[in-house]
């Protein structure tokens, strides 16, 4: 049984004009279709990577799952248990083993809180042990993050780096001892000399604790080096899944293709392909019914304006692309 | 459980005392402010010790002569009233009601606005809505109307003066609070502090409460402050307490005597101690203000 199941997942925001442009105006309020129909699940121990540009639905995605943000329609499926339908017990126990961290270290630490109450706040606010095993575990936790508990358990968050404050929220998460971690971009705000460290302590807690996790990213080279298993998700929808090395190295879909072709490479004299793809992101305001990407692909036809192929789950291993024109594209690159 | 809140919670403040002593020393009129406040204190703790004479005793001077309307001298510091009371004890014990009545109601009236802008605020939708149509009908309340209605139900009682000064001054820091409150909610850390498994009132108590504290004592200055003026002037109008005698209260038994005109020392004494106080209450705010809105502080 899958440890998270998304079953035709969506969410969706309403954007109210002001008052008089509802009333007088008569104006009517539009819909971000920020998620739309998301089909995945996560096993034990697996790292789901989830890639996209800024406004794909990937933080929206993750704030579900967490159970911080309720669903618009569709299920998140919690060891056989529909999180929406769940008794107090099971949401209590989803609360506690799904643990979240947050992209902005320098946001997602209370400003008043020392560094060994922000660790302590789970377990405290869970009533998980006494006082004394919580005070324990925060100190063997932070060791654990490779912060000397003698020297951080009563400094403030202003008084560390931004790559210290990471570590911290990475122990506020672990010291609950989850069973799911999801990471919405924790690197993304951490300069790149120190991206690396704290890859490699997450890839090494991940062996040493064992949960799985569902790790946003829009970097692929990150999510090439710590997922299993990859879905890219285009204005909210998703458009490819797969075992992350036959989706970087093989893509099917052409928004995955353009994704991977532009990936910087650290050499000028290398030569780039320019993607066939035109015209910017937009926003998913009142998108119409089809594939989202349609208006950007070269392969586009009416079919992809007017129907979406949704991904199937039944096979996680397989790899799948959430498009009507496979058969037209050509073998490689765009 | 309880018990390991509690000595946590001590802890804190005794980490905070330490804070806010820099906070106040930080600014120099704030440190005027809180010597001149430490000094109203101690001369009402000792009230009685230090006052020469009861506040209602005719006093003779030492030629045996019945003491009245006597303007300031050795004998007298602050002169006597038209009946012969010596003011300098007069306006000692009165530092006492007065400091009472504004640490009171500033306190109580700090606690409820918190309360409410902090609820009002955190859960927001209906709950705001009915908490703030309170809010905005006791700004429609006018002071002395209240008082007075007030007064005539249930008499000239020091319980009630506070009563009626409490339930008009907190109105502005329950709307203060709200809005910080409804600023901080939105920042990531009430998320992630969501995220851990915090549950509304423990969010609201324990993570958006250090956060508002510098504009929460602020506002707590402001009401001691108001409160003390609020008090003098219904006092002065005659709705004060009769048994114990406040700053309003004096300036009260002068109008009442008619001698306005003649006995300026009368009048001096206890506006001087008003202004004092207030301002300094007021200077000690300035210093939480600067922690409050970090843009005020000098560069």
């Amino acid at each position: 049984m899958a440890l998270i199941e998304l079953n035709q997942l969506t969410r969706h925001f309403e954007i109210r004009p002001g008052l008089v442009d509802r009333t007088v105006r008569g104006k009517p309020s539009r819909l971000i279709k920020a998620v739309e129909s998301l089909n995945i699940a996560v096993g034990e121990n697996e790292i789901l990577g989830i890639a996209g540009e800024s406004g794909c639905g990937k933080s929206t995605t993750c704030m579900m799952i967490a159970g911080l943000l309720p669903p618009t329609r569709g299920q998140i499926i919690y060891r056989g248990s529909d999180l929406a339908t769940a008794d107090a017990a099971v949401r209590k126990e989803h609360r506690r083993n799904v643990q979240m961290i947050f992209q902005d270290p320098y946001e997602s630490l209370n400003p008043r809180f020392r560094v060994a109450d922000i660790v302590a706040e789970g377990p405290r606010a869970l009533r998980l042990w006494d006082q004394k095993e919580i005070g324990d575990r925060v100190e063997s936790m932070l060791a654990g993050v490779g912060l000397n508990p003698g020297k951080y358990t009563e400094r403030f968050p202003h008084e560390l780096s931004g790559g210290e404050r990471q570590r911290v929220g990475i122990a506020s998460a672990l010291v609950m001892q989850p069973v799911m971690i999801i990471a919405d971009e924790p690197l993304s705000m951490l300069d790149v000399s120190i991206r690396a460290g704290i890859l490699d302590l997450f890839r090494e807690l991940q062996d040493q604790r064992g949960f799985s996790s569902v790790y946003v990213s829009h970097d692929l080279a990150i999510l090439g080096n710590v997922a299993d298993r990859l879905m890219v998700m285009y204005l909210g929808q998703a458009m490819e899944v797969g075992p992350v090395e036959q989706v970087i190295r093989s893509p099917k879909h052409p928004y995955t293709r353009a994704l991977i072709g532009a990936v910087a490479v650290p050499d000028p004299r290398v030569k780039r392909p320019v993607p066939k793809i035109s015209g910017d992101i937009s926003r998913p305001i009142d998108p119409p019914p089809g594939c989202r990407f349609a208006p950007r692909c070269p392969y586009a036809d009416d079919s992809c304006h007017d129907t979406f192929l949704e991904l199937d789950t039944s096979d996680p291993t397989r790899h799948q692309a959430a498009c009507h024109r496979l058969h037209v594209l050509p073998d490689e690159g765009l | 459980m309880l018990a390991s809140t509690a000595s946590r919670w001590l802890h804190t403040a005794r980490l905070g005392i330490g804070e806010h002593y820099r906070i106040i020393q930080s600014n120099p009129l704030s440190r005027i402010g809180f010597r001149l406040i430490v000094v109203f204190l101690v001369i009402a703790a000792f009230a009685p010790w230090i006052a020469p004479h009861d506040p209602w005793e005719m006093v003779y001077d030492k030629d045996g002569q019945f003491a009245s309307l006597r303007p300031p001298s050795w004998e007298f510091p602050l002169g006597t009233t038209h009946l012969g009371y010596d003011l300098f004890s007069q306006l000692v014990l009165a530092a006492r009601t007065t400091l009472v009545i504004g640490a009171v109601s500033g306190i109580i009236s700090i606690l409820i606005g918190a309360n409410i802008g902090l609820i009002a605020g955190y859960y927001g939708g209906k709950v705001d809505e009915v908490l703030m149509r309170l809010t905005d009908i006791l700004y429609g309340m006018p002071f002395l109307p209240f008082i007075i209605v007030l007064i005539a139900l249930f008499g000239r009682k020091l319980e009630f003066v506070i009563l009626a000064i409490v339930l008009i001054i907190w109105r502005t820091s329950a709307r203060v609070i709200r809005a910080q409150t409804i600023s901080i909610k939105q920042r990531q850390f009430i998320l992630a502090a969501k995220a851990r498994g915090a549950s509304d009132l423990r969010i609201i108590y324990r993570h958006i409460l250090p956060n508002v504290l510098p504009l929460l004592l602020l506002y707590a200055a402001f009401n001691i402050a108001w409160s003390i003026i609020t008090e003098a002037s219904a006092s002065f109008l005659g709705f004060g307490d009769g048994e114990t005698i406040s700053w309003g209260g004096m300036l009260y038994e002068l109008w009442l005597s008619g001698k306005t005109r003649v006995a300026w020392w009368w009048f001096a004494a206890p506006s001087i101690c008003i202004v004092l106080l207030v301002t300094s209450l007021v200077f000690v705010s300035r210093a939480y203000e600067e922690v409050a809105n970090p843009r005020l502080r000098k560069r």
